[in-house]
């Protein structure tokens, strides 16, 4: 066991390194100019051959990106063009929202999808489960920010129960903090429920016509107790995974949700960056999402011997 | 035996003395199954939806200039934020342009992109997949270099890529493009290398058969219905990252309306006049709904045990 961990752990690394140099060499493979296309339209030559120093676009790839790497293990992610602060910084500044509202999301999403799909596959068939396939059908198609505007008009505008917007940080309070994230969670959360709840049903279909289900049912057990004890637990599996995997729809929308409800986070700050071509900070963010999405992933990798005993490395 | 009812060919075929028992009753009447279009269509009504609400767009968005009642980039100042009325159907927008002129040109803008990156990405992912599948040397370095492209999220790679592109419809089709290949190269690796392993490609290993011969007869064919499958999903997905993109200012140039590039000229004003961001949601969410519906109805008709699962 320890052993695979390390392994496990180990095995990161390359990919963690190759999107690295992904990320790094979007800059090279870009068609056109970029430091062209950051100064803008208005640069004067002077302006482009400035910025194309500050990326080190006048010096050989391996070498910049060798000080890149350097840089970044050093937990120096480069100065913005636009603020000249360090990178670092901003996402300092702007990590708190982003993280509130991804993990808000994704409680309320698994605390939702998950029933429903154990649900939907123990009344397969019925109103119930088609309802719950519809919705999400539903989920897939109707991109987060247009469930964001419509939540925001019925409960904020009309209904005037939560807040249109903002954001409140969590040492003010708990109650204001979680006032100003339901609306996005909700809308954030769709597609992830979707996702969740109809890989829930699927898995739970498979389990459910196993031998042990029956035995259970024959020996008495109650229909609660066989589906979130004995079934649940064995369709554990693809359920955590899908979880992971479902994270990078997280941080896709979040950019999106946290624009319309103007919560100023990683994802606004990453909006700002595109409008103003500023390279560093987008790249920074690209990287910080991506490693973390790697973690997740690899947690929920280490976690399978939780959930499925039967799993030894 | 009283001969008053008439008696069915078993009661008539027993010999005397013997009862037969009476014929059971049909409880379910024979199904004939439709054939030809029709038929199919009936069988698979998700498809049928889907299908009928997409075919609808491709109309909108094909005869859009005989549909729209003002040039949809036309100024009128003088007619700002009107309500939706007889007039302007869907209202106007903060420069007095008539949203639903533009809301159908949208149609043309969202569709092309769904449709060429779908396209795009399943070639493309589809020539990848079949070299890892079929080269062992590549397929290492390909897997792991997937492996890292997938481990940024879709939407983050296309806003990095638009950040370095001028904006236009061309790079946001090849920045959603890049960041969906990883995705379909899986897929078509997993089936190639499955794919391998069947009795009829042995078979026509076994009968001297060449490689490329086999790829042709065998390989690509059976690739093909799961990838139609991926295609439509990616259709809906594009058109989604396209519309995100917009919205957030790193996708289509905002001259040209797009649903994202309208939504984003709305949100200033959304609170007052919602219709603005509410016309192109609709029409982008009906779009993406029917996309996804063809595909379940795809996946359902071409693979029967999927259609089970989920």
């Amino acid at each position: 066991m320890f052993a695979y961990v390390i392994r496990r752990v180990l095995a990161t690394i390359p990919v963690m390194a190759l999107v690295a140099l992904f990320v790094f060499s979007l800059l090279y493979i870009a068609p056109g100019d970029p430091a062209a296309v950051i100064a803008g339209d208005q640069a004067t030559p002077q302006d482009v051959e400035r910025i194309r120093a500050s990326l080190g676009l006048d010096r050989p790839f391996l070498i910049r990106f060798g000080e890149w790497v350097w840089n970044i293990l050093n937990g120096d992610m480069g100065v913005s063009i636009f603020t000249n602060l360090p990178v670092t910084t901003m996402i300092q500044q702007r990590i708190e929202p982003t993280l509130s509202l991804m993990i808000l999301t994704l409680i309320l999403a698994v605390s939702i999808a998950v029933p429903m799909g154990v649900v939907a596959a123990w009344k397969q068939g019925t109103l119930i489960d088609r309802a719950v396939m519809g919705f999400a059908v539903l989920g897939f198609s109707v991109p987060v920010f247009v469930v964001g505007y419509l939540l925001a008009y019925v409960f904020a505008l009309e209904l005037d129960w939560l807040p249109v917007q903002g954001y409140t940080a969590f040492k003010v309070g708990f109650f204001p903090w979680l006032e100003n994230l339901i609306l996005p969670s909700v809308a954030l959360g769709g597609v992830y429920i979707a996702l969740i709840a109809r890989i829930t049903r699927a898995t739970m279909l498979e389990v459910l016509q196993q031998d042990y289900i029956r035995t259970a049912r024959a020996k008495g057990a109650g229909q609660s107790n066989i589906l979130f004890l004995h079934a649940l637990k064995n369709a554990a599996v693809p359920i955590v995974t899908v979880i992971g995997i479902g994270i990078a729809l997280l941080i896709g929308g979040a950019v999106v949700t946290e624009s319309v409800f103007a919560i100023p986070g990683l994802g606004r700050l990453t909006v700002d960056a595109i409008l103003r071509r500023d390279y560093p900070v987008i790249q920074g963010v690209v990287l910080l999402f991506s490693f973390v999405y790697v973690l997740v992933n690899l947690l929920i990798d280490l976690a399978y011997t939780l959930f499925d005993p039967r799993i030894r490395y | 035996m009283a001969s008053a009812t008439v008696l069915s060919p078993i009661e008539a075929a027993a010999p005397e003395g013997y009862a037969a028992a009476a014929p059971l009753p049909d409880v379910l009447p024979p199904v004939k199954p439709r054939k030809g279009f029709i038929g199919f269509l009936r069988r698979n009504p998700t498809m049928a939806i889907g299908g009928f609400l997409l075919l609808l767009m491709l109309c909108v968005a094909v005869f859009a200039p005989l549909l729209w009642t003002v040039d949809p980039t036309a100024l009128a100042p003088a007619k700002r934020t009107r309500e939706p009325s007889a007039l302007y159907w869907f209202g106007t927008d903060m420069l007095g342009r008539d949203v639903y002129s533009r809301v159908l040109f949208g149609a043309r803008v969202s569709l092309l992109v769904g449709f060429s990156v779908a396209i795009l990405a399943s070639v493309i992912g589809m020539a990848i997949g079949m070299i890892s599948g079929y080269v062992r040397l590549a397929d290492s370095i390909i897997m792991r270099v997937m492996d890292g492209l997938m481990s940024i999220p879709p939407i983050l790679l296309a806003i990095a890529l638009m950040a370095l592109t001028r904006g236009s419809v061309q790079n946001v089709i090849i920045a959603i493009t890049i960041a969906e290949i990883p995705r379909v190269s899986r897929l078509v690796r997993g089936v190639v290398l499955s794919l391998r392993e069947q009795p009829y490609v042995e078979a026509a290993v076994a009968a001297g058969t060449r490689t490329p011969m086999i790829i042709w007869r065998h390989i690509l064919p059976n690739t093909l219905a799961p990838i139609t499958v991926q295609a439509t999903y990616i259709c809906a997905a594009a058109m989604i990252t396209e519309a995100i993109l917009s919205f957030i200012g790193a996708g289509t140039p905002p001259i040209i309306p797009s649903w994202g590039n309208i939504m984003a000229e709305g949100r200033a004003l959304w609170q007052v006049k919602p219709y603005i961001v509410f016309f192109p949601a609709i029409f982008l969410s009906i779009t993406v709904l029917a996309v996804n519906l063809l595909g379940d109805g795809l996946r359902d008709a071409l693979d029967p045990r999927m259609a089970k699962r989920l």
